[in-house]
């Protein structure tokens, strides 16, 4: 009997714990990219202040932004991290919900790189429309459109290992996935003429757009929705394999990749930061106005994160691999007035 | 087989086909199947046990280095000029040099010693030392300056976290080679190593903070514990068994004892054991809808880790009790009521406590069950970079945010750095240690206590 009323007793506990509890500590989810770069300024932030470290979570961009717009309050996350800019579709949905005061801060740009199994074939040089060629469900051919025939590399491109065709991209949740289309795909499409043929096919320019970005359905394309340690699982498995990865994960894992160009440029901080590299992207994360001031350090955490020491181009997240943004003067600002998105302070 | 030989005919007695101690083909056939079936049960079980070994041995190849870690011992001179430039000693002035303050003041004492021990290098600036130790050790340093400021203008023995790196090369996992295509380390800084190794200044020890520290981010790996999220794990437990044993007990004793048996009863029965079969991340969505959506718990909180790890671990309480309180013989219960004890008290006095020990083999199982279970904790927020803080208090264990022993380990297999998925592994380690514990203490009461009729 005892135990039936401690039971009960602790269900009160609980239910009445969630109407005296305040939260102390700053909560953000969102991207798998910034995830690694936000727990290297959670971890020091609370080496630093007095406030707790803050909590950060995985998921994705889109399930992060989707959380920051469920609503206004101590049980909505503060912050939301994401590998692309919000969407209007996404500001609409926090708008209904009640936030409406959004902080857009850009810390700084990651590159996305293409790599393979360091003893495999030679993939050393890409250029946009190899991976059009490989991926596209619809390529030129001989002046024709045509179902994409092509079943290993060679084949459109001599230069290139005459090995079956196996790619890992970032699945539609994660952010990398659009730059993907947009830099690598969209371009590519372009590059061959595909898109050209597409219109002169009557489709209108909207819809050759994304028929630009379909990738073939036929298994060569593979969408990897986890993390990129998934995506290094099945390139150590398949040796034919090529794979999408963030620059810093590729420099962490030197040992077992080895890194394509792009148009004839490496990927490297350098190159990135100087616009050379045409695969990178910038990284954002996104403030809930309403929550600076009632929870606590929230804003510190803000101003800590941009800050030169962090963020700067000596920090410890260009270390690991972020370019870093050569207008963080202007980002720091932002975040001191907390200029929300759409210009009001 | 034919009628004319099954019929004994007494007409045409023929002597019997053969004896008893002479096979015939059937009963050869017969024999040889057996002995095959004998083989294919043996091989089935060589086969498990080959598997078992084989998972055993690569988790603790795999895992055992992550409880051995590098470290640097160094002497840090606290230069008074860069961390209190007032001179006042005031906390306030002191807290506000960050560990970027602190990261030359390291960087020089190791710059020093190996000045000092003439070890020779190509390497020669302070900031050069940098790829050698671990990030965490500014902290360290400010931290012990911030409880003792007196220490400031003295030199102070540290003994810190070598850097991933260099961990990894003391223990084979970095190699010459792949140094030649890393950027945070370079073939000298390995020269350097050894040198350092030699001297003693360098040296692998226990790691005990792997068992008691905190999570770190993904710069730092050496730093990286399972303590607090084995307190996340802790009081989820605390949750399950406080809400599940009362609950299931009081269910089963029910449904067994003094429900009438009818359709209604049988609906719910079950519906009990359709529950145990259910898939638990169904739990985590029903969590994730219910305690923090709509009764507003906090997110990542070992409370409603724990609430909804009691809703995955309640059919199987119900189910093992019913069955140890059907195990009680109906004479007990008889013989208690012909004395004249009410329904009630036979229960309780006589057939609760027979089956106490079934119960709590039941109980123990399922609690190790629900220690292991990482996907519903995935959709209430327990994966992530979470499990940093100790819990202030009690209360605070339950509300903090929290992670628990198995989600930190699949976050950490999942992070870039290499050097997490020996942690990850080594995690494993100690939750299997954790699960056999628990296993091993079901049997033994079960073999204690439990009677047989």
């Amino acid at each position: 009997m005892t135990l039936k009323l401690t039971a009960s007793a602790l269900a009160i506990a609980a239910v009445s714990a969630s109407a005296a509890y305040a939260r102390d500590n700053v909560q953000v989810a969102g991207s798998s990219t910034v995830l690694p770069y936000a727990s290297i300024v959670a971890e020091a932030f609370g080496e630093n202040f007095d406030f707790p470290t803050p909590v950060v979570e995985s998921g994705g961009s889109s399930a992060g932004l989707k959380r920051f717009c469920e609503g206004v309050g101590e049980n909505t996350i503060d912050i939301a991290n994401a590998s692309r800019a919000i969407r209007e579709k996404e500001i609409k949905a926090c708008a209904e919900s009640g936030v409406t005061d959004i902080i857009e801060v850009r810390i700084g740009y990651d590159g996305i790189v293409f790599a393979s199994q360091l003893n495999g074939p030679a993939f050393t040089a890409f250029e946009p429309a190899d991976l059009y060629n490989a991926l596209a469900p619809k390529v030129l051919k001989d002046g024709a459109l045509v179902d994409n025939p092509y079943n290993t590399w060679a084949e459109f491109n001599a230069d290139l290992p005459d090995v079956e065709i196996a790619a890992f991209i970032p699945g539609t949740k994660h952010g990398t996935r659009e730059v993907f289309e947009e830099k690598v795909l969209a371009v590519g499409c372009e590059v061959t003429g595909a898109f050209q043929a597409m219109i002169d096919a009557g489709m209108s320019e909207d819809d050759a757009e994304d028929a630009c970005i379909a990738v073939r359905t036929d298994g060569k394309s593979v969408d990897i929705d986890g993390d990129y340690t998934e995506t290094l699982a099945r390139i150590d498995s398949n040796a034919n394999g090529v794979g999408v990865f963030g620059l810093a994960f590729y420099e962490n894992n030197t040992d077992k990749l080895k890194v394509a160009t792009m148009s004839d440029v490496a990927p490297s901080t350098e190159s990135i930061a100087s616009g050379e590299y045409p695969v990178s992207r910038p990284l954002f994360f996104y403030i809930k106005k309403a929550h600076i001031g009632v929870i606590p350090g929230l804003k510190e955490y803000a101003e800590f994160f941009v800050s030169d020491e962090i963020a700067g181009p000596d920090g410890p997240l260009a270390e690991y691999g972020l370019v870093s943004d050569p207008e963080l003067a202007d980002t720091q600002a932002v975040v001191a007035d907390e200029k929300t998105m759409g210009g009001s302070m | 087989m034919t009628d004319a030989a099954n019929t004994p005919a007494p007409s045409d007695m023929t002597p019997a086909k053969g004896s008893l101690h002479v096979l015939d083909a059937r009963t050869k056939k017969r024999n040889a199947a057996e002995a095959r079936f004998r083989i294919y049960g043996l091989s089935a079980v060589v086969i498990g046990l080959v598997f078992l070994v084989v998972l055993l041995t690569t988790i603790l190849s795999n895992g055992v280095g992550a409880f051995q870690q590098t470290f640097i011992s160094a002497q840090v001179y606290l230069d008074p000029a860069k961390l209190d430039k007032k001179g006042e000693r005031d906390i306030e002035d002191i807290k506000k040099v960050s560990t970027f303050g602190y990261t030359p003041l390291i960087q020089q004492a190791l710059f020093d010693k190996v000045q000092e021990l003439g070890v020779e290098t190509p390497l020669d600036s302070a900031k050069d030392m940098k790829a050698l130790i671990s990030a965490s050790a500014a902290a360290i340093v400010r931290d012990e300056v911030i409880a003792n400021p007196d220490l400031i203008g003295q030199t102070v023995e540290f003994r810190l976290l070598a850097a991933s790196r260099v961990d990894g090369y003391l223990k084979g996992r970095v190699t010459r080679e792949a140094v030649a295509r890393d950027k945070n380390i370079d073939a000298e800084h390995l020269d350097l190593v050894d040198a350092l190794r030699e001297a003693g200044v360098i040296a692998k020890g226990f790691n005990l903070s792997f068992i008691t520290g905190a999570d770190a981010s993904e710069s730092r790996p050496e730093q990286a514990g399972l303590g607090v999220s084995m307190l996340g794990s802790f009081f989820m437990m605390l949750v399950v068994l406080a809400l599940s044993l009362p609950i299931g007990v009081a269910a089963s004793i029910y449904l067994e004892e003094f429900a009438p048996k009818n359709r209604l009863t049988d609906i719910i029965e079950v519906n009990i054991s359709n529950l145990a079969a259910v898939p638990s991340i169904v739990f985590g969505i029903l969590g994730l809808a219910v305690f923090i959506q709509f009764m507003h718990l906090p997110q990542s909180a070992p409370l409603v880790g724990g609430l909804v790890l009691t809703l995955m671990t309640l059919p199987t309480i119900i189910i093992s009790t019913r069955a140890s309180l059907k195990a009680v013989p109906p004479s007990i219960r008889d013989a208690a009521l012909g004395v004249g004890a009410s329904k009630m008290q036979s229960v309780f006095h006589h057939v609760l406590p027979l089956a106490m020990p079934g119960i709590l083999t039941g109980t123990i199982i399922g609690l190790a069950q629900a220690l292991g279970e990482t996907a519903p904790l995935l959709l209430i927020g327990m994966v992530g970079y979470i499990a940093t803080n100790y819990p202030d208090g009690l209360a605070g264990g339950f509300v903090d945010p929290n992670s628990a022993m198995p989600a930190q380990i699949y976050e950490w297999a999942k992070r870039a750095d290499p050097a997490y998925y020996e942690r990850a592994w080594g995690g494993i380690i100690i939750l299997l240690v954790f699960l056999m514990t628990m296993n091993i203490i079901a049997i033994l009461l079960r073999r204690r206590f439990e009677r047989r009729w």
